[in-house]
């Protein structure tokens, strides 16, 4: 492993700064591309609104009283990036946590690189370039100060914002020598701390919108307001599988409060016909009928009072199809195959003996706790749009496109967002805030009833898993894995998860169904049913052996150590080490007589994760009483983020493999709200105790992996308990009432 | 329309309104106190939990014709300073994930503190039930109000 603090790097390529009129200096930096030759930040800076993001795509501003303000435009969906980014640069810079600020910037779109934060990956993106940015404002720094004293700068040390003279023992803070060193070169060559130095990075860092979020402050999408803004509801088609035909507004018109109702829809099939572009525009090919008021409770009444008439453009789906066709494409189907290791069939052929078992999961929807919203003001100079949104710059391109207008005219802010999962990577709803706007010449702010927002998802898709095993000399010879996926599928590096490379003769195929529903990304893709399905798989296959659970995975992860085979994704050694704490810590087969184990490992999202599920059949019912989750995510930057953001993981997939459904008949989907979609609440929420692996390689996300495996953990335990497998998801359905007095 | 006098956090507000108009959009869209929020409209999930004469009371269905005279206190008008016991475990313990629920979830926990100030673990989980936490920081909340129970004590 390379340590990363003896790399040494180039600093001038992504680094410029200035001298700020008003005192103070302007650090402009890039995240994962160099600067481009000429440019560098501002010289005045009144407001951080006038910082643009095109040629920088993040600041630091180093104040004359010694105070870090970081401009970060990063997203914050609940990921804490917002928190354990900062961190890093603070911690070369060798500042105290209190001095620095952290703001979310505007973003201003041409130009601009990743500021995305779907998937987990924004920390590990940024672990080396932030904290390089940290390094070099410090040299900096010292390097002023050492002038100053007319000292070589290796006399000098940085510590905690004060700079010390090793020889005269004098010492400066930051902000009595920034004025110079935002004059001087940036040093080409700096050195980064060793991780046994670190004292930010590793300490439980708060939540930097702590106080507004616990007084109520003003900060997510659907909080934002403006001088003259006007409410927008949208009546979208009730099934999937149809389009508007007509509509009579009468009676929306005459409510209180009600501007005006409008159609949009228009633009989008325009563009249609010229770009084929991301799918997630196509949502909106039907018309749809907007209602304008001047309060969002008269917009939503107003839309309850149109009468519109749908028809049927393509055919209307039920669940009991949306089975139907996973199973033929299970059996009969055309694969894909991601990957082919030796030869299966001979595996299979020669076999004394195969275990074979289907999984299946449902649709789901995303739910963020903040419904869909945007906020849009189309102008003849200017586009303004405010909101919660995980892909600002292809949103705002998109909407170039819709609109035809100059990507410059766009100005995009994004807001703190009330969740995002997967939903806010779309953006549907900021597509229909600009066509709004564009329509009625208004500042308006479109807002999804709960309803809407459930009724008119992208769901997670419906997965269908065919696992097979071949037996040998009780030895797994062979292994066969088939995915049959509505409107999505495994991403290719998922052929190379465990136990690629561990079984000799492997193949891993994939196949879609078509549907007009729609679905794309949900919190952990794809592995938040497959892990499930694969470690229930396991669990049964160690059982089908004869041999202990645990000690399957370990002897299947001795045939991948030392692989030269560069596609495996996982780390056979970091498995092992979870593996090791996860049944340390959770007492594994040494519980009292009535609380029962299940065991799950996985790999997925650059993250190594071990849980243990510990459940208590109570009425007939299991409930889960703990989940013990040992972690390898590298160096863990914020401990406090950390620790929520493994048992929101964990907590949120229980929730959703215990009770999560979202049946559809005739195109509608059938639950609508919270009191037809069971959401995971306090009563039924196990304790989660979370152990990470002690590490100093560089951090990988978090938001993510915890979420996989604990529905096979928690499967395997309910197994333990009750004799019964879970092959089908929502496990509840397997304990109703009904079927627990047959 | 009608005309309501409706008081918030100590403070008198005038408004005029549809007199269905839920308490949550009074508060949102015509006072400008969006710390109340909305999630499902229902009296499902919690989030525009506010109190009102002391009693914690979901806003989303709660009509403003209904509240002529009653005290109605919000996440703005919780503490002064952000200083009420039930913050400060919050903050203490870093609860939020989103931070979209904890609002309600704030608020229903100090009403119900109020009521009973030394809880125990199988009180709170039945007492925070009715909130939802999408991000499912639930474990956080629970220990957070054991943190303010002993605060308050
Ligand atoms: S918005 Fe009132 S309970 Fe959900
Ligand atoms: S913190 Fe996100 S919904 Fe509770």
């Amino acid at each position: 492993m390379k340590k990363s603090n003896q790399i040494q790097f180039s600093r001038r390529a992504f680094i410029r700064t200035s001298a700020l009129a008003s005192g103070g200096m302007l650090i402009g930096f890039n995240l994962f591309t160099a600067c481009k030759d000429d440019v560098v930040p501002p010289k005045e800076l009144i407001d951080l609104s006038q910082l643009n993001y095109n040629d920088f795509n993040a600041y630091i501003k180093i104040s004359p009283e010694g105070k870090v303000t970081i401009f970060s435009p990063n997203p914050e969906i609940g990921q804490g990036v917002k928190t354990s980014m900062p961190m890093l640069v603070a911690e070369e810079l060798d500042i105290p946590w209190e001095d620095v600020y952290v703001q979310q910037a505007p973003l201003d779109t041409k130009n601009f690189k990743r500021q995305m934060a779907g998937g987990s990956r924004s920390i590990s993106l940024a672990w080396e370039p932030l904290r390089q940015t940290g390094a070099t404002a410090k040299q900096m720094l010292i390097n002023a100060a050492a002038t100053k004293w007319g000292v070589d700068a290796t006399d000098c040390s940085a510590k905690q914002g004060l700079i010390t003279n090793k020889v005269s023992g004098e010492t400066l803070g930051y902000g009595d020598v920034v004025n110079e060193a935002a004059t001087l070169e940036v040093p080409e060559k700096v050195t980064l701390k060793d991780p046994k130095d670190f004292n930010i990075i590793g300490q439980g860092k708060n939540n930097v919108d702590i106080d507004e979020i616990i007084t109520g402050k003003p900060l997510f999408g659907l909080d934002y307001k403006e001088e003259g803004m006007v409410y927008a509801c949208v009546l979208r088609p009730p099934a999937f599988g149809q389009e508007l035909e007509s509509f009579d507004d009468s009676a929306a018109r005459t409510i209180e409060g009600v501007i005006d109702v409008v159609t949009i829809g228009e633009k989008v099939r325009e563009l249609l016909k010229k770009e084929d572009l991301h799918w997630s525009v196509n949502i909106g090919s039907s018309d749809k009928v907007v209602v304008i008021a001047n309060s969002t409770w008269s917009a939503f009444k107003g839309k309850k009072a149109i009468k519109a008439i749908w028809k049927n453009t393509s055919p209307l789906e039920s669940s009991e199809y949306h089975s139907q066709e996973l199973a033929k494409v299970i059996d009969s189907g055309d694969f894909n195959t991601l990957r082919e290791d030796g030869d299966v069939k001979q595996a299979f052929s020669n076999a004394d003996n195969i275990l074979e078992r289907t999984y299946e999961s449902t649709f789901l929807p995303h739910n963020c706790l903040e419904p869909m919203n945007f906020f849009a003001n189309v102008t003849d100079d200017k586009i303004h749009l405010v909101g919660p949104i995980q892909t600002p710059e292809g949103s705002a391109d998109t909407v170039s496109k819709l609109l035809d207008r100059n990507k410059e005219d766009i100005y995009l802010e994004m807001t703190r967002m009330g969740g995002g999962f997967g939903r806010r990577l779309y953006g549907d709803f900021v597509y229909e805030a600009a066509e709004i706007s564009d329509a009625i010449r208004k500042p308006v702010k479109v807002i999804s009833s709960r309803e809407d927002d459930m009724t008119t998802g992208i769901y997670r898709p419906p997965t269908k898993y065919k696992f097979s095993a071949s037996i040998k000399d009780n030895k797994v010879t062979g292994y066969h894995l088939k995915e049959a996926c509505i409107n999505g599928n495994s991403w290719p590096q998922m052929s190379n998860f465990f136990p690629a490379g561990a079984i000799e003769n492997y193949k891993y195929d994939i196949a879609q169904v078509n549907s007009n529903i729609t679905a794309g990304a949900w919190r952990a893709p794809i592995t938040n049913f497959l892990a499930s399905a694969e470690q229930s798989f396991f669990d049964e296959l160690a059982e089908e052996l004869k041999i202990d659970r645990i000690q399957l995975h370990k002897d299947l992860l001795q045939n991948v150590k030392g692989t030269t085979d560069e596609r495996i994704q996982y780390s056979p050694e970091r498995l092992e080490g979870v593996i090791d704490l996860a049944v340390d810590k959770s007492n594994w087969g040494k519980t009292p007589e009535d609380i029962y184990q299940g065991f799950a490992v996985y790999y997925c999202h650059n993250t190594h994760v071990a849980e243990v599920a510990d459940i208590k059949m109570e009425n007939g019912y299991p409930v889960v009483k703990k989940v013990t989750v040992a972690v390898d995510c590298g160096v863990v930057v914020n401990p406090l983020g950390a620790q929520n953001q493994v048992v929101g993981g964990v907590i949120d997939g229980l929730g959703h493999m215990m009770y999560g459904e979202l049946t559809f008949k005739d195109g509608v989907p059938q639950s609508s709200n919270f009191n037809s979609y069971q959401l995971i609440r306090m009563n039924q929420t196990p304790y989660v105790d979370v152990h990470f692996v002690k590490s100093d390689i560089a951090p990988t996300g978090l938001g993510e992996p915890t979420l996989p495996p604990v529905g096979a953990a928690v499967a395997n335990a309910i197994y333990a308990a009750t004799g019964q497998r879970l092959y089908k998801q929502p496990f509840m359905k397997y304990f109703k009432p009904e079927a627990l007095k047959a | 329309m009608p005309t309501y006098n409706l008081k918030v956090n100590g403070k008198l507000h005038t408004v005029e309104v549809e007199s269905d108009t839920p308490l949550l959009w009074v508060l949102r869209d015509h006072i400008d106190l969006v710390g109340t929020k909305f999630g499902c409209g229902i009296a499902q999930c919690g989030a525009c939990t506010v109190h009102i004469d002391g009693v914690a009371t979901r806003s989303c269905v709660t009509t403003v014709s209904r509240l002529q005279g009653s005290e109605i206190v919000t996440i703005e008008g919780l503490s002064e300073n952000g200083n009420h016991p039930v913050q400060a475990a919050w903050k203490e313990i870093d609860v939020p994930q989103c931070g979209y629920c904890q609002a309600g979830q704030i608020m229903t926990a100090s009403a119900f503190l109020e009521n009973n100030p030394n809880p125990n673990k199988s009180e709170i989980r039945s007492a925070m039930k009715d909130n939802l936490c999408r991000c499912a920081s639930y474990n956080s909340i629970e220990k957070a109000i054991e943190v303010a129970a002993s605060k308050i004590k």
